[in-house]
């Protein structure tokens, strides 16, 4: 979440841009990291950049970031996938089934195999009949909420544990990883030191137990669809950047009639990608009834489907924006798991943030930008002596806030796919 | 020589019966995979039409569906899609509520100050995405969406740090004050059809006066249908975005006014919800059009009251909901489907006229 605090307030100065993409990547962490210390430190807010709120926060942001994902490989291709919702909807109550009939990884490939087909009934609406993306997407969100209950009454009503609207408790678990002297994990029987922990109790310093805490974070309690979930991130970028095939689907959704005049099948594309984004989205929603929680409940998903649309907006339609994205709008909702009298300590760290964009924005001379973000931050300055607690609606309502924000402020900065959305029959268009 | 406009609103029509059929075979299908007897779930399902109270209840559920299909179907007009009748709708229901409740008026009058207060409200909420649309370019589905969300939890915080009501009889239900009974909107039949229903009536032909019988209406049909040639003739399509994207707030700020003025009388959370969605789904099956909102509100009304008897023969009643679904898919791949085949049809037509003139 680090990076995402300054999208937009990157110094455009050709130091900045010449830059590689790792370097800027690790000053943007360090520079986040050092606001995180002070707030910590002023604040007196220890657990903010504590390991356990850093891998709280990754439980949090999986689902969200494989909403993201989802989203970014159905608009990549072309098509607007407002059924991510729906298809998590499938997702999770697929994981609750499979994981009680066959164990926590039945769960999740059960899903898969789901929201595939979720993802193709949408590609059918879409690309054979030409219906219209969001009304579609709306069809399978209402689909996705009635069939899902329905079910529940005729497979779960009545089973030991299972009710008309939750599923058994699913068996087995995924087993937690400890990287081994960084986090004190195990080798064979011997448990390895926790150097990291070490350093992270040190809590007068600033930064250095911060970045011990992150990295931590890391690195212990980690599940392995977690890991496999992240694994997806570098794996798309490989797939959509630097392969014929995603050069392909990446023109069908830039601009489907010049890959078609290049012989490009189009829509085959187009059926192959929205099989992954509904696999992806479905993944995210069994990660919340398998890995999250053992059971499927009714409205588990409440919303992130949503919040994982907003984050493809927010990380500009790239794997790892998406990834930053959805950290960001995970990260208030674990620190409100945690202790909920840590959350006002974000309001500082909002603050200081805006007061380096307002400093940034001096230099480019954008007087208004200036001023609205000074004049926000003392508002936020005001608000954390004010309040003792930040009412939790505010927390959930951040993700959705920041994208219109987003959305309002940065436009120029944001590059979706120019053909997302649009309607496109193959030899019409010419 | 038949009426080709007539013709055309006959081929509508008749898609979207078939859409309704067709959503009635899969849901037949689904029914017996699933174990389930459809002749029976059908039977028990439209054997309740014959029951008043069914029928009353009906008319009392399609209310409001037929408000947040106007809702939405004014935006399609301009073709904006306004996903954000919910938040709307939710936003202006905590403020009638509250602004209702704090003034003292006369019976007839408070309730219409009720109304004009709800509109006010759900104008100003949809302003927002019209504003974003026309002076940033932000797509409306989006920015709806997030404003949906973001009204829900604005809503729920205002209710539950500054307006809740713990009320001493009913300790579970937290409200907000209630209103005074010369703010209640009437029932038509005593606790079963509220006099809203009227109201959406009355709002429909409204609906159909302003947009194809007015100049503004003629303006929204052009900017919609065909943007470049309106500006050609001097709308302005920005002012033309804002003004509808207003208009479908104000007409969402109603929906939620039966469950508020005609029923419940306070705010309480779960108030109304899903109401501004469903609308949609109404909208889409109605073809935008007030005659078919009207008869696909009576629908889905139906659907959701006679459900409840599914129950008694154990076939779970969200089979509706599914059913729901599919109708929406079902009737834009129909409409589709149609609009392809009418265009040949055309073609066809004219082909065969030019050939005929030719020949001659």
């Amino acid at each position: 979440m680090t990076a995402t605090l300054q999208p937009t307030s990157a110094p455009r100065s050709l130091a900045w841009k010449n830059l590689s993409p790792l370097r800027r990547a690790s000053i943007l962490w360090l520079g986040g990291l050092l606001i995180f210390s002070i707030v910590r430190i002023i604040a007196d807010a220890d657990d903010i950049t504590s390991s356990g709120t850093i891998s709280s926060t990754l439980r949090v942001a999986t689902p969200i970031l494989l909403a993201g994902l989802a989203g970014l490989w159905a608009e990549r291709a072309g098509i607007v996938n407002i059924g991510i919702e729906g298809m998590m909807i499938i997702g999770s109550w697929c994981g609750g089934y499979g994981a009680w009939k066959w164990g926590s990884w039945g769960g999740i490939t059960l899903a898969l195999v789901g929201g595939m087909l979720v993802g193709l009934l949408h590609a059918l609406a879409t690309v054979r009949f030409n219906v219209d993306h969001v009304v579609s997407g709306i069809a399978i969100n209402t689909l996705a909420a009635g069939s899902t209950e329905y079910l529940s009454i005729i497979f779960f009503k009545g089973q030991k544990g299972g009710g008309e609207s939750q599923s058994p408790p699913g068996k087995g678990g995924y087993g937690e990883f400890d990287m081994p002297f960084l986090a004190g994990g195990r080798i064979g029987n011997w448990k390895s030191p926790d150097i990291l922990k070490w350093i992270e109790d040190k809590h007068d310093i600033p930064l250095i137990p911060d970045m011990a805490g992150f990295i931590r974070g890391l690195v212990s309690d980690v599940y392995l669809p977690t890991i496999l979930a992240i694994a997806i991130i570098p794996l798309s970028v490989y797939v959509l950047w630097r392969t014929r095939w995603g050069l392909r689907l990446r023109s069908s959704g830039e601009s489907p009639q010049a890959g078609e005049s290049l012989g490009v099948a189009i829509n085959r594309l187009r059926y192959q990608a929205m099989a992954i984004s509904g696999a992806l989205a479905a993944f995210g929603g069994a990660y919340l009834s398998c890995v999250f929680t053992s059971t499927y409940r009714q409205g588990q998903t409440g919303g992130q489907g949503f919040i994982g649309l907003a984050t493809t907006i927010f990380g500009n339609w790239q794997p790892w924006g998406v990834f930053r994205g959805s950290l960001l709008f995970g990260f208030p909702t674990a620190l409100k798991f945690r202790d909920e009298r840590n959350v006002p300590a974000l309001l500082l760290v909002a603050a200081v943030a805006l007061v380096i964009v307002a400093a940034v924005m001096v230099l480019r001379r954008r007087s208004v930008i200036v001023t609205s973000c000074l004049a926000a931050a003392v508002c936020l300055v005001i608000a954390y002596n004010v309040v003792d607690k930040v009412p939790s609606e505010f927390v959930a309502a951040t993700p959705y806030i920041v994208t219109v924000i987003v959305l309002a402020g940065a436009r120029q900065q944001l590059r979706p796919p120019a053909h997302a959305g649009l309607p496109y029959r193959p030899g019409e268009s010419h | 020589m038949k009426n080709p406009r007539l013709q055309r609103a006959m081929v509508t029509a008749a898609s979207s019966v078939l859409a309704v059929f067709v959503a009635l075979a899969i849901s037949a299908i689904i029914l017996l995979i699933t174990g389930k007897d459809p002749v029976k779930a059908y039977s028990t399902l439209f054997g309740a039409a014959g029951e008043s109270r069914v029928l009353q209840g009906m008319a009392n559920r399609a209310t409001p569906l037929m408000i947040s299909a106007a809702a939405v179907a004014i935006g399609f007009k301009m073709n904006l899609f306004n996903i954000g009748v919910e938040g709307q709708m939710r936003v202006a229901l905590l403020t009638t509520a509250v602004v209702g409740a704090a003034v003292d008026l006369p019976p007839v009058l408070h309730v219409a100050f009720c109304l004009v207060v709800a509109m006010t409200a759900g104008a100003l909420w949809a302003g927002i995405a019209g504003w974003l649309k026309v002076k940033r370019n932000v797509n409306e589905v989006i920015s709806t969406i997030m404003l949906n969300f973001i009204a829900l939890s604005l809503v729920a915080w205002a209710f539950d740090d500054f307006f809740r009501v713990e009320s001493p009889t009913e300790s579970l239900l937290v409200k907000t004050k209630e209103l005074p009974t010369s703010a209640w909107f009437p029932d038509l039949v005593d606790r079963r059809l509220n006099g809203m229903f009227i109201v959406a009536i009355l709002l429909l032909i409204l609906f159909w006066v302003v947009v194809w019988k007015t100049k503004f209406g003629f303006r929204l049909r052009a900017s919609g249908g065909n943007s470049g040639a309106a500006r050609a003739t001097g709308v302005n399509p920005k002012k033309m975005i804002l003004i509808s994207m207003l208009l479908s707030g104000a007409i969402a700020g109603l929906v939620g006014m039966r469950a508020l003025l005609g029923d419940v009388h306070a705010y309480q959370n779960n108030l109304a919800e899903q109401q501004g969605f469903n609308g949609i789904a109404v909208a889409l099956l109605g073809r935008n059009h007030p005659l078919g909102i009207f008869f696909s509100a009576l629908l889905f009304g139906f659907l959701g009251e006679a459900s409840g008897k599914l129950q008694l023969e154990d076939i779970p009643k969200e089979i509706t909901t599914i059913m729901s679904g599919i109708i929406v898919l079902a009737v834009v791949i129909i409409n589709e489907a149609v609009k392809r085949w009418d265009n040949r049809r055309i073609q066809r037509k004219a082909t065969a006229e030019i050939e005929a003139e030719v020949k001659s």
